[in-house]
């Protein structure tokens, strides 16, 4: 683990709200999230689908569909300038240049009619001052650092000629061209083969420490967090129900929920055929959301009336290891 | 002797599709997706088959439930020969499959009663009014309430949905369950609970499983005999913990090490395997593996004919001079 003492923060979420507007009428997406990413560091985003991940991505990048999501309450700041209070034009500036952002299906993230290289060279047009030409043999240059062979050649393709991996080390390229401060990865492997999947974090670890930036890495499985991150933050229901070290939450799960998530995976040195760990139920739907608790249904223990009415609040139990502290779902 | 009974053999089953190329659509060459393999499961067991995408393991599966018809090879179903061209109605009764995603295999316009009445009314298994008792049968052996049936599939969750298509499979009562992974597109919360009732399902009525996953820990976890597949040949099969324990194959190994651990406490070396599986359309000579790794003996395997060797009890390993080093 590389987690410096006092590092600079450079990414600071304050009681982030965000809605969507639904046929079921307002949902509330994300409910005062705040996490921080240090200089350097990486930070994990863990949880299952529809917990509020990806939005809390798309949030930072001010990418949340129009007009069905809107920020409501919060601040994102970027090493001190709150990015909300940016116009449009400026948010242009930052995003590709100073967040860069790789999204979890490549093919989708890729113009599947414009040259590869031209797409990289693209960032280089928008955001620095150099020539097409430039521009291009710069492109190239990328490709040649995420590990594409001959990269010269293969900057004349069209994404439909390159494999998944490939794909994914364009997104990559396009994402890291600018170097930017903070890196975006969205589920950057779940479209990925196991092999492939070690070959792009393996890559992603290199140039995040070649270059000195910092990673919000959102995923699902639990194994990727524990060999990449530095921080944890474990969402339910749009809320950050843990947050810690990497070390500290394998070690010491304190919420029900980041341990039941722990206990339901098959282990690799686990008892075959023994019989898995479950967490009964499913993730509540967003308009079903309560004030209190919200993981009391699946806890499986009895929640008293006031843990269901008001939030239970956000503790510090150890330095660094924070919790929500409902008094169920927290006693061990 | 019933527990030894093999359900299912396959001997060196091909499956190649043309490529068409040129203003007449003539077949150019062909894609060997699953080329020459053989294997056989028994009775009770679960068989896991596991590899990258693209290395054939779909294919075998649909092979092996009629959806595609082998170029060559034999397919065994309890000692008789199944002529794929003409799959009888006890075969297909016998051989029922799980698909991956619960949403794209469940018809949506369809109650789930009607979806699990449907293949008792084609394979005339009961009489009509039975039928609903039948249902209500099924959906309480997956773990669903009887009032699921006079609702839609879209009204159910993921996993419920998963459950929805493990009930159809069984209303046939089939021998052979071709599980197509079954649980990937489920959060871990609910694919723990969907692997359970498959252990419990296998354990009461006795039922054989053919599961493909790509999820390395899963298929530890519920399988007995595991393959591993590369390029449409199978490298290497043996017990699921000869298998994790003792790895023969190069491919097998790296494929190991690539599997993120839950436990920022383990280090671990891992073998980085560059590129991609090679296109099955134009496969390199040899061995396919040793040419992606670039491994110094590559040229070596070319000069021989690769044969599976056996390397322990039940376990064999496709004996190329790059990969296995005995």
């Amino acid at each position: 683990m590389r987690h410096k003492e006092n590092s600079q923060t450079l990414l600071q979420v304050r009681d982030l709200s965000v809605s969507f507007t639904t046929d079921e009428g307002e949902v509330e997406a994300l409910d005062h999230v705040s996490f921080d990413v240090a200089q350097g560091e990486i930070l994990g985003l863990v949880g299952e689908s529809g917990c509020g991940k990806s939005v809390s991505a798309f949030s930072v990048m001010r990418l949340l569909p129009r007009p069905m999501g809107r920020i409501t309450n919060g601040q994102i700041l970027l090493e001190s300038q709150d990015l909300l209070t940016l116009t449009t034009e400026e948010m242009r500036k930052v995003r590709g240049n100073e967040i860069g952002m790789i999204f979890q299906e490549p093919m989708n993230a890729l113009n599947p009619v414009k040259k590869i290289g031209d797409q990289i060279a693209e960032v280089f047009l928008l955001h620095q001052d150099v020539s097409p030409r430039q521009a291009s043999d710069l492109a190239v240059g990328m490709l040649a650092e995420v590990g594409i062979p001959d990269p010269a050649n293969r900057a004349l393709e069209y994404p439909h000629q390159l494999s998944g991996g490939m794909r994914q080390r364009v997104v990559i390229a396009m994402a890291l061209a600018c170097k930017p401060k903070l890196i975006i990865a969205d589920e950057p492997t779940t479209a990925l083969d196991v092999t492939v999947q070690a070959q792009i974090l393996d890559l992603l670890q290199n140039l995040q420490r070649k270059n000195g930036s910092s990673v919000l890495l959102i995923t699902h499985d639990l194994g990727v967090i524990a060999e990449n991150c530095d921080q944890v933050c474990v969402m339910y229901a749009g809320r950050i129900v843990e947050r810690a070290s990497t070390q500290a939450l394998f070690e010491n799960p304190i919420h029900a929920y980041t341990r039941g998530l722990l206990a339901s995976i098959p282990r690799m040195d686990g008892v075959p055929k023994n019989k898995l760990t479950t967490i009964p139920g499913i993730v509540p739907a967003l308009s079903q959301l309560v004030q209190g608790c919200r993981f009391a249904q699946r806890s499986g223990r009895p929640h008293p009336a006031s843990t269901l009415q008001c939030r239970p609040p956000f503790k510090e139990v150890t330095s660094g290891h924070w919790v929500e502290a409902c008094p169920v779902c927290t006693k061990i | 002797m019933k527990q030894k009974q093999e359900v299912l053999k396959l001997d060196q089953l091909c499956v190649h599709f043309p490529v068409r190329g040129g203003v007449f659509r003539r077949a150019v060459g062909s894609c060997r997706a699953v080329d020459g393999v053989s294997l056989s499961i028994t009775r009770g067991q679960t068989f896991g088959l596991v590899g990258e995408s693209g290395c054939g393991k779909s294919t075998l599966a649909k092979s092996i439930v009629g959806l595609v018809t082998p170029t060559s090879g034999s397919i065994f179903f309890q000692g008789n020969q199944i002529k794929s061209k003409l799959l009888t109605a006890e075969y297909r009764k016998s051989v029922q499959m799980v698909f991956q995603d619960p949403v794209e295999s469940l018809n949506a316009r369809m109650t789930v009663g009607a979806i699990l009445e449907e293949p008792l009314i084609i394979h005339r298994l009961c009489r009509k009014d039975e039928r609903s008792k039948r249902v209500a049968k099924l959906l309480d052996q997956v773990g669903l309430p009887e009032s699921a049936a006079k609702r839609y599939p879209f009204e159910f969750s993921g996993g419920q949905r998963q459950r929805i298509g493990v009930a159809r499979a069984l209303a046939l009562e089939p021998e052979l369950l071709v599980l197509d992974e079954p649980v990937s597109a489920l959060d871990v919360s609910v694919q723990s609970q969907v692997l359970n009732l498959l252990m419990d399902l296998q354990a009461q009525l006795g039922l054989t499983y053919f599961l493909i996953a790509h999820d390395l820990a899963v298929v530890r976890h519920i399988s007995d005999v595991i393959a591993v597949m590369y390029l449409g040949k199978i490298v290497e099969i043996g017990a699921a913990t000869d298998i994790y324990a003792n790895p023969k194959h190069a491919y097998t190994k790296a494929l190991l090490s690539s599997i993120p651990i839950p436990d920022p406490s383990v280090k671990k070396k891992r073998i980085l395997i560059p590129g991609d599986v090679p296109s099955p359309i134009n496969p390199p000579q040899g061995c396919a593996f040793g040419n992606r790794m670039n491994a110094p003996d590559y040229p070596k395997s070319i000069e021989q004919e690769l044969k599976m060797e056996k390397v322990g009890v039940g376990h064999w390993v496709l004996a190329c001079p790059c990969c296995v080093h005995m």
